[in-house]
C-alpha cells in the first residue's frame, strides 16, 4: 500500500499538449508541454489543433521521461484528459494514452480537466476545503466540494472570461494568447470607458460585454482604455459573483485556479473579497495555471489510488462532461 | 451593531425613533473602480426600495422600509426577527419543509404574477418569521418585468442555490416550490416559465444533453 505509485498525464483538451509525471508523494516529476498557436486572425482551430499535438507527441513524450528520470516500464498508471475540451485534440491524447496502456498493461485513468485545475491548485497551494474560482479559456466557474461532488454555485451564463479576453484580443490584432496582451495593455490605461455589468445572482454574463467592447473598439477608442476598462468590468464581476457566494457558502478559504488566474488584476480583486470577509486565498503558481501535463498526472495519481479506471475499448472522450457530474472518491 | 458582513451591504442592528432597524449600509468595493463602484451602489439602493416596496403592496411579506439615503448608500427598514431559510430548511423535518417550500413557491409566483423579478433568490435572502410567514429581502439585483426569461433565470438561480447548500433535500424541496409556484400563477404560465428553466440550464457550459 505505502509503494510509491508513478503515474504519466496526458493532456489534450484544447492548444496545449502536455505530458507530465508525478508520484503519490505529490511530487512533480516533470512537466512538459507544447502549445498550438493560432494564425492571427483565427480561434483555435479544432482540427489543426490535433494536428500539432500528434506531431508534438514523440517529443513531448520523450522529453518528460527524460526530465523525470523514468522508464516508462516503471509507470504504474496512465491517466488522460478525457473531457470536456475540443474533439479532435482530446483523441490524439486519448489515442497516445491508449497505445501506451496497451503496450505496457498499465490501466488507464479518464481524468475530467476542470477537476485536474482545482487538483493541482490544492496540491501546490495547500488549499484544502476552498470555494473555487476557475476561470480560463473553457470554464468561469464558482464550485465547492460536498459530499463526492463538485456543486457549482456560480458560473458564466454564455462565454467564460478566457473566451471573452481571447476574442476581444483577437479581434484587436493582439498576440496569441490574449489574455497577457489584454493585461499589458490595461496597465497603460487611463481613462474608464462605461460597459455592460450584468451579475445575476451568482451568475455572470460576458456575450454583451464582449459585443459592447468590440463596438468601442471600432468606434476608435484608445485600446489601452478598452483593455483597462474590460478587465475592469469583467473581473469585477466575477470578484461581485464569487464574493455572494462565499456569503453564501461560507468558506473559510477561496482557491484561484485556471489560465486566467496568472491575472494579477483579477488576483487583486479578490484578494481585496478574501480580506473582506477574513478568508484565506490560495493562487494556483503561474506555471500550472494554464493547461498542463502536471494537473492530469496528478489528477490520476488520485484517481488511481481510489480505483478509478475505464477499459480501452470505453475510453471515449467527453467533450461536454460537466464538473459537477464527476465522481470524486478521493475526498471525504 | 455589526449583525451581518453581507456581499454587498453591512447591515447593522440599531433602534432608530422607538423602533427596531436595520441598517443595510451597501460598502464601497474596493477591487472595483471608484466611479463604477458608485453608480452600482446607488442603483440598487433604490432599486431596492422601490421594490421592497412594490412586493409588499402585492402581498408578498417584506421589510417595512422607513428611510433611503443614496448619499451614503443606506437603507433604513424594518428588523424581521426570524431564521434565515438556509438555517430553517436543515433543521425542519421532511413534512414541514416541503410545506415551507410550497409556500416559497407560492410567494415567488406572485412577486412574478406581479412583474416583480427579485435577481437574487436564495435561501438566504428569505426570513422565517413566527408562525411560518416568509419574509423576502435583498431586492438589489431585481426588477421589473414580465419576460418568461427573466422569470426563468429567477428560478434557474433557487434552484442552483438549492442544489449548492442544499444538496441533500434540493430535489424535493424545488418539486415542492415549483408546485406552489404553478398554483399561484397558474398551470400554463409556470409551464412556460419551467420549459424555460430547462432551456437556461441547457445554455451553461458543457450539458451532456445538448450532444
Amino acid at each position: 500500500m505505502n509503494k510509491k505509485v508513478l503515474c504519466l498525464g496526458v493532456e489534450s483538451t484544447a492548444h496545449t499538449f502536455g505530458i507530465s509525471l508525478a508520484s503519490s508523494e505529490g511530487e512533480i516529476l516533470s512537466d512538459v508541454n507544447s502549445t498550438y498557436t493560432p494564425l492571427p486572425s483565427e480561434g483555435i482551430h479544432p482540427r489543426k489543433a490535433a494536428q500539432h499535438h500528434s506531431n508534438v507527441a514523440p517529443e513531448v513524450l520523450r522529453l518528460s521521461l527524460q526530465k523525470a528520470g523514468i522508464k516508462l516500464r516503471d509507470i504504474d498508471a496512465i491517466a488522460f484528459s478525457i473531457g470536456p475540451g475540443l474533439g479532435p485534440a482530446l483523441r490524439t491524447g486519448a489515442t497516445l494514452a491508449r497505445a501506451l496502456s496497451i503496450w505496457l498493461d498499465k490501466p488507464i485513468v479518464p481524468v475530467h480537466h476542470a477537476v485536474a485545475h482545482i487538483e493541482i491548485g490544492r496540491l501546490t497551494t495547500g488549499s484544502k476545503d476552498p470555494l473555487v474560482l476557475l476561470v480560463s479559456g473553457g470554464h468561469t466557474t464558482i464550485a465547492t466540494y460536498a459530499m463526492k461532488r463538485w456543486r457549482i454555485l456560480g458560473e458564466t451564463e454564455d462565454i467564460t472570461l478566457g473566451n471573452l479576453l481571447d476574442v476581444f484580443a483577437r479581434k484587436a490584432k493582439l498576440d496569441f494568447p490574449g489574455g497577457p496582451a489584454v493585461e499589458d495593455l490595461a496597465r497603460k490605461g487611463r481613462n474608464f470607458i462605461g460597459l455592460p455589468y450584468v451579475v445575476k445572482g451568482n451568475d455572470v454574463s460576458y456575450s454583451g460585454l464582449l459585443t459592447a467592447a468590440i463596438k468601442k473598439l471600432k468606434d476608435g477608442e484608445r485600446i489601452e482604455d478598452l483593455c483597462y476598462s474590460l478587465q475592469e468590468v469583467a473581473f469585477a464581476m466575477l470578484t461581485e459573483a464569487t464574493e455572494r457566494a462565499l456569503a453564501y457558502i461560507e468558506k473559510e478559504e477561496i482557491l484561484l485556479t485556471g489560465g486566467v488566474a496568472a491575472n494579477e488584476r483579477l488576483q487583486s480583486m479578490i484578494q481585496e473579497v478574501a480580506q473582506e470577509h477574513d478568508t484565506k486565498l490560495f493562487i494556483v503558481p503561474k506555471r500550472f495555471s494554464g493547461d498542463c501535463g502536471a494537473q492530469i498526472a496528478w489528477t490520476g495519481v488520485l484517481a488511481h489510488q481510489h480505483g478509478v479506471q475505464v477499459d480501452v475499448g470505453k475510453s471515449f472522450v467527453k467533450p461536454k462532461w460537466r464538473l459537477d457530474q464527476v465522481d470524486i472518491p478521493w475526498r471525504e | 451593531m455589526l449583525i451581518r458582513k453581507g456581499a454587498e451591504a453591512d447591515l447593522y442592528s440599531e433602534e432608530w425613533h422607538g423602533l427596531d432597524v436595520v441598517f443595510k449600509k451597501r460598502v464601497q468595493k474596493k477591487y472595483r473602480i471608484s466611479k463604477l463602484d458608485l453608480e452600482i451602489r446607488r442603483s440598487r439602493t433604490i432599486r431596492e426600495s422601490q421594490l421592497i416596496h412594490d412586493a409588499k403592496l402585492a402581498g408578498i411579506p417584506t421589510p417595512a422600509i422607513y428611510a433611503v439615503d443614496t448619499t451614503s448608500t443606506t437603507i433604513i427598514m424594518q428588523q424581521i426577527k426570524g431564521w434565515r431559510v438556509k438555517e430553517a430548511l436543515d433543521n425542519l423535518d421532511p413534512r414541514d419543509r416541503e410545506k415551507l417550500c410550497l409556500h416559497i413557491g407560492e410567494l415567488i409566483g406572485r412577486l412574478h404574477k406581479n412583474d416583480i423579478i427579485h435577481g437574487d433568490l436564495t435561501t438566504s435572502n428569505m426570513i422565517v418569521y413566527d408562525g411560518g410567514k416568509v419574509f423576502f429581502i435583498d431586492f438589489g439585483l431585481g426588477e421589473h418585468s414580465r419576460e418568461t426569461e427573466d422569470r426563468g433565470v429567477d428560478l434557474f438561480l433557487m434552484k442552483r442555490a438549492l442544489q449548492g447548500a442544499h444538496h441533500l433535500c434540493a430535489k424535493e424541496c424545488f418539486n415542492a416550490l415549483i408546485k406552489g409556484y404553478s398554483e399561484e400563477i397558474g398551470a400554463d404560465v409556470a409551464e412556460e416559465v419551467f420549459d424555460k428553466v430547462e432551456e437556461i440550464s441547457r445554455r451553461g457550459r458543457y450539458i451532456a444533453e445538448r450532444l
